[in-house]
């Protein structure tokens, strides 16, 4: 009786720890934001006068503000949902597409095919970087998106996310059954397997738009002209202005268009996002 | 079902071809030749002088001698594994405590969705803006160093980014902020993978939720913790975009003329830009050698959980 009342009593305590933890680590998470998003409605005078902790009322000022600064903050939007957009969709089709020539068929190369690519899985992309920008340079095609999006057809770590998914939901049988009606390769992967596929296509869909507008370091290589560059770029620099002179307001500004949609975007697919992290991840 | 390959289904197979060719072409053209050719600048004195540029002439090992007599290869190897370190060490223990906690049937925790959600938010931010977010809000103008300026516990003009160690604190913070959220769901996928008996058996046998952690879950897990721990150290050997922006490229704050916060990705991308081709190849191929034999490290303790 006694054991078991202290053990009661043990457990709330342990409850009463883990909501404080989890509490200061939610406010520790956030909290960023929250001051990004009051500064953001501040005037220049405001922000240097010191900080509050309520909103003001100089949030259209400053979106006015940045929307005819000297960076083009709104082209660079669109630019970046441009890169990003067509990046996730060859990437997520095409790892698709290897993983079902590895999971249905059986011929020779296969098992060398799978271990190549496992093997290049963890090479960075930027010990290849150098390489990459001569060969760019060499093609022609600085300053252009094609270097930033037809890569994304070969993308291991995705490959390897749809591999464990199909060899989960594809059976043999129903691509036999397809075949015995008559339908092409082709047809059976695309009308067969990738519908199946919706689930972890989603999720890699948005992973791979989510790395692609974040990325920085490529296309800070890659991007020169001001009317072509992405976000990050744009962002890094704002790092150049000298801040006692530029109105801070429209720095404050910028960093929110470039953070808050994401995180709009992440509340409303969140339970697709934390959910698939670990569905293809660790195992094997 | 027989497993005899019959004639039809041989006929089949030449497709898995096809339909490798998308990645394989595309990672030749994109990945393999670039990293080709990345290794073959190495062995070439090639770099600007002024506006003249020097070679490419064959050096051999030329760069690597100068690249390893270098004393800014292992300062900056040295600066990059201590804001891993930094970032890393909360980071593994905050988030075994909440894989915990989110595992315990006996705490039946509340609101677990939202705190998921919260936490892994920080992983989705753009890395350069979050930077640059910091840098703006740790500023002499910042509402930080105004909060704890007004709290009298810093200066008026007190720089957090004059001192090596706040700097290299808040890249390794932020560092810990993007990636605890991830590595606590990996964490948790692993510990609900560990059969329940064992925690009933051990609970019967009078064991405290504390015993019950460290003797059993902790070695249980050690093949995602290790997994964990090595690929965070991979990523953390890319650490670029935070202390890059952070810095202006700089680096800085310096310590007797020595950036502290410069990592060796920042290094490399100096080097691109600079166009110190030779440099740059040996530096990308030293990185690329350290990467190989972690990964296979991977590989060797993943495969073992397996069997």
């Amino acid at each position: 009786m006694n054991e078991n009342k202290s053990k009661g009593i043990n457990i709330v305590v342990r409850r009463i720890i883990a909501y404080v933890v989890l509490v200061i680590l939610t406010v520790l998470c956030l909290v960023w934001f929250y001051l990004l998003f009051v500064n953001s409605t501040r005037s220049k005078g405001e922000l240097i006068s010191g900080f509050t902790p309520l909103p003001s009322t100089h949030f259209i000022k400053n979106w006015n503000g940045m929307l005819h600064s000297t960076q083009p903050i709104v082209r660079g939007m669109l630019n970046s949902v441009f890169v990003a957009a067509c990046s996730a969709a060859l990437c997520t089709y095409f790892s698709t597409m290897t993983a079902y020539a590895i999971h249905t068929y059986r011929f020779k190369a296969r098992k060398a095919a799978l271990t190549f690519i496992l093997a290049v899985m963890m090479i960075p992309t930027q010990v290849t970087a150098l390489g990459f920008i001569q060969l760019i340079t060499k093609m022609g095609l600085m300053d252009n998106y094609i270097p930033l999006i037809v890569p994304a057809i070969a993308a291991p770590a995705t490959f390897f996310y749809m591999k464990q998914y199909m060899d989960s939901v594809l059976s043999m049988s129903l691509v036999e059954a397809a075949r015995i009606d008559g339908a092409g390769e082709l047809k059976i992967f695309n009308r067969v397997a990738l519908p199946l596929m919706k689930p972890a296509i989603a999720v890699q869909a948005i992973f791979g738009f989510v790395a692609n507008w974040n990325n920085y370091f490529t296309p800070a290589l890659v991007l020169k002209e001001e009317e072509l560059k992405t976000l990050p770029v744009l962002i890094a620099e704002l790092r150049n202005a000298d801040f006692m002179k530029f109105d801070m307001g429209i720095v404050y500004m910028t960093i929110a268009f470039s953070i808050f949609p994401v995180i709009i975007v992440y509340l409303i697919l969140s339970k697709n996002i934390v959910g698939g992290v670990t569905l293809g991840g660790v195992k094997e | 079902m027989n497993n005899k390959p019959n004639k039809n289904v041989v006929k089949y197979n030449k497709w898995g071809y096809y339909f490798l060719i998308p990645f394989f072409v595309i990672y030749t053209v994109f990945s393999l030749i670039p990293l080709f050719s990345t290794i073959y600048n190495s062995f070439f004195e090639h770099f600007m002088s002024g506006l003249k540029v020097i070679g490419p002439n064959y050096v051999g090992l030329e760069n690597y001698a100068n690249l390893l007599k270098d004393p800014r290869l292992f300062q900056y190897a040295g600066n990059t594994v201590i804001m891993w370190i930094i970032g890393f060490v909360p980071q593994i223990l905050v988030s075994l405590l909440l894989a915990a906690w989110f595992t315990d049937p006996a705490l039946r925790l509340k609101g677990q969705r939202f705190f998921k959600t919260v936490i892994y938010l920080p992983n989705l931010i753009m890395a350069a803006a979050f930077s640059m977010l910091f840098y703006t809000l740790f500023g002499k103008v910042g509402p930080i160093h105004d909060i704890l300026f007004r709290a009298g516990m810093i200066a008026k003009d007190f720089d957090f980014f004059q001192y090596a160690g706040w700097t290299r604190g808040l890249v390794g913070f932020m560092n810990f902020l993007m990636w605890f959220g991830n590595t606590t769901i990996l964490l948790m996928a692993g510990m609900m993978g560990i059969d329940q008996s064992l925690f009933e058996a051990a609970e019967v046998d009078g064991a405290t939720s504390t015993q019950i952690f460290f003797k059993i879950t902790l070695p249980l897990l050690r093949p995602i913790l290790v997994y964990v721990l090595i690929t965070s150290l991979i990523g953390g050997l890319q650490m670029f975009d935070v202390p890059q922006i952070l810095s202006n490229g700089k680096g800085n704050p310096l310590i007797n003329g020595h950036p502290t916060i410069m990592t060796l990705i920042m290094w490399l991308n100096q080097n691109l830009y600079s166009r110190n081709y030779g440099l740059g190849g040996a530096l990308s191929v030293i990185l690329f050698i350290i990467t190989g034999i972690l990964s296979l490290l991977v590989f060797h303790f993943t495969g073992k959980n397996e069997k």
